[in-house]
């Protein structure tokens, strides 16, 4: 068997026969699907029903014990947690498709030319990723808040940028590898551009790194999100977020710990979930593992 | 006018221990319908002087000299219009057949893919020429396998749809770089044989890159010895297998294994190895490494001698050498 070239996982992986076997079989995989699946349908629920208005305050009701009426009690206006917990999951959602969906377009974007190119082109992109990256993300986000406004679209952007360079490293990593091969040669030597070898050949060849990478940065973004609420620079009032949840039940930390604890799971099994779901896609795509089956 | 004509031609390729000449003035012709070989150790500038043909070089590296393809230059020619010759007019085979199809994509796709960029044919049109391509070079039952991908081929199969993607568009210029060295003995024999009946059958010049010299003997009609960047001998192969005029040709053909030598018999090989491309010696390449050198071959550059046949050696110890053989003979 000849050396295998530093192996990049390919969307092939997905057209093994037995793919979807596998996967069942994976344990951290199935495990972060169904996590990551809660997430999604908890997002969807919140759209069309809610046990209670996330938005009614009841200040008779305020700080209640979980009970048949309200699941996961009531916070210190008397909200349903359950309620606010569904709905601020679309939050997370929406910081999450976003940010990472500017990260993917610009970074994905930026990486392919960095390989296609290469020369002054390739050393221009990196440098420039070096610098946004030297920056820690989320002070920059404090700062980007600050100066354009609190708020959730700021939040996104904020999030978004910092994603671009990681996209656009692990892009230009894996392109250049795939621009080494020899299929790429032959694409080259039946005439085709630079473009259209991108589109064609390396971009279909990457696709399973970027799903990886989509899912992890997907549960970073979610934690960013929830980071910059509770400092107040995320989610506004009255809007529901995990994150603001997480600041408001500081203050009766010992009155109502449980208010505390319920955003606090949403999060951590929303990051746990996404990230086995990552860790459970890279195995499955690894196309060395997929042919040692 | 030839179909290629190669003049002078230099490349400097940027490496970590800074320019190297990897192709130090080669020239030749070629006719429609001609087969030329090109023989050599790795590292002696093979590879890099066809690439050089079909400007897949890095941008990095520097091509001097003239490549006329049918009177066109094309050294410094755009990419765009290289674009347009590579594929339509250059057909090219690959060394590994195993890396030489992307592994996403069907193989109709593939095949069908230079007639949809050259001859812009539309999908249902490319994959009627890619079934009858993949017929003509050999692939059982292709018509139920269009729609196979490129890992549920064996490695000779590979290889018959990496030729089948050359020839999609009938090129005039047929390039096969090492096309049988990834493949075991007895599918190098298939695929050597389907290269010379579809040259033979298209009137495709060839050239062929091999270091083993019975494919060479075998598939074309005349041979360049590349060694250090440099034609040392160059002519038509029988002259070359007759003459044998270059000690560095001599070992060559002294390091190939024997049927039927005797048990125990060890293998003669050239002592030394390939200079690095970055610290050639000003004088003759093989300099270094031959046992008839002298101090005038360190010197400066043998110049190309011609014999009969057009048959042309660079070494300036021709004679002696050819008088020490004979008397050892």
């Amino acid at each position: 068997m000849s050396a295998v070239p530093a192996a990049v996982p390919s969307a092939a992986a997905f057209k093994v026969p037995g793919f979807w076997r596998r996967a069942l079989r994976h344990r951290s995989f199935t495990i972060g699907a169904v996590l990551s699946l809660l997430l999604v349908a908890a997002a969807a629920v919140s759209l069309v029903w809610t046990p209670w208005s996330p938005y009614e305050m009841d200040l008779a009701s305020k700080l209640q014990k979980p009970s048949w009426s309200h699941w996961l009690g009531t916070d210190t206006f008397g909200r349903d947690v359950a309620s606010l917990l569904l709905v601020g999951a679309r939050a997370s959602i929406l910081v999450g498709v976003i940010a990472v969906g500017i990260g993917l377009t610009v970074g994905t974007a930026l990486g392919l030319l960095a390989a296609a190119r290469r020369g002054w082109v390739e050393e221009a992109i990196m440098r420039l990723t070096d610098f946004t990256m030297a920056f820690p993300a989320i002070l920059s986000a404090i700062m980007m808040t600050a100066v354009f406004g609190a708020g959730i679209v700021n939040a996104i952007v904020a999030i978004g940028i910092y994603n671009i360079p990681t996209f656009a490293r692990i892009t230009r990593a894996s392109a250049n590898a795939i621009w080494s091969r020899e299929y790429v040669a032959a694409a080259r030597a039946c005439g085709k551009g630079a473009f259209a070898i991108t589109m064609q050949h390396v971009l279909p060849n990457i696709s399973a790194v970027l799903i990886v990478q989509i899912t992890i940065r997907f549960a970073v973004a979610i934690l960013a999100e929830a980071a910059l609420s509770y400092l107040g620079l995320g989610t506004q009032p009255p809007q529901p977020s995990w994150g603001r949840m997480l600041s408001e039940a500081q203050t009766m930390m010992f009155q109502a710990p449980l208010l505390a604890v319920f955003p606090g799971m949403a999060i951590a099994l929303a990051v746990l979930g996404l990230n086995l779901l990552g860790d459970g896609l890279r195995d499955l795509l690894d196309p060395r593992l997929a042919r040692a089956r | 006018m030839p179909l290629l004509e190669v003049n002078d031609l230099h490349v400097q390729l940027q490496t970590q221990r800074g320019p190297a000449e990897a192709v130090r003035g080669i020239g030749f012709t070629l006719e429609r319908g001609e087969t030329m070989g090109i023989v050599g150790e790795s590292g002696c500038g093979k590879s890099i002087t066809v690439q050089s043909l079909m400007g897949l070089l890095p941008a990095s590296a520097k091509v001097s000299g003239s490549i006329r393809f049918e009177g066109c230059e094309l050294v410094g020619l755009p990419e765009r219009e290289m674009c347009k010759l590579r594929g339509d007019r250059i057909g090219m085979i690959f060394q590994e057949p195993m890396t030489a199809l992307n592994p996403v994509h069907t193989i109709a796709r593939q095949v069908g893919e230079p007639l949809r960029l050259h001859r812009g044919l539309s999908a249902a049109d490319a994959r009627k020429e890619a079934l009858a391509l993949l017929e003509r070079v050999g692939i059982p039952d292709a018509a139920s396998r269009l729609d196979a991908y490129p890992h549920q081929f064996s490695g000779g199969q590979r290889q018959r749809i990496g030729i089948a993607m050359a020839l999609a568009c009938g090129p005039d210029l047929l390039i096969a770089d090492e096309p049988t060295t990834a493949l075991d003995v007895t599918i190098q024999k298939q695929i050597l044989e389907l290269i010379r009946g579809l040259v033979a059958e298209r009137g495709m010049a060839l050239i062929l890159i091999s270091h083993d010299l019975g494919v060479i003997a075998e598939s074309v009609s005349k041979m360049l010895v590349m060694y250090g960047g440099s034609v040392v001998e160059s002519g038509p192969t029988a002259a070359v297998f007759a003459e044998r005029a270059h000690p560095y040709t001599r070992g060559l053909f002294a390091a190939r294994p024997a049927l039927g030598a005797p048990r125990g018999l060890k293998l003669a090989t050239i002592r030394g190895s390939v200079p690095e491309l970055v610290d050639l010696p000003p004088g003759c390449p093989f300099a270094g490494r031959c046992r008839y050198t002298v101090d005038a071959c360190e010197a400066t550059r043998p110049p190309a001698v011609s014999l009969p046949r057009d048959h042309r050696v660079r070494c300036i110890r021709l004679d002696e050498i050819a008088a020490v053989a004979g008397a050892a003979a």
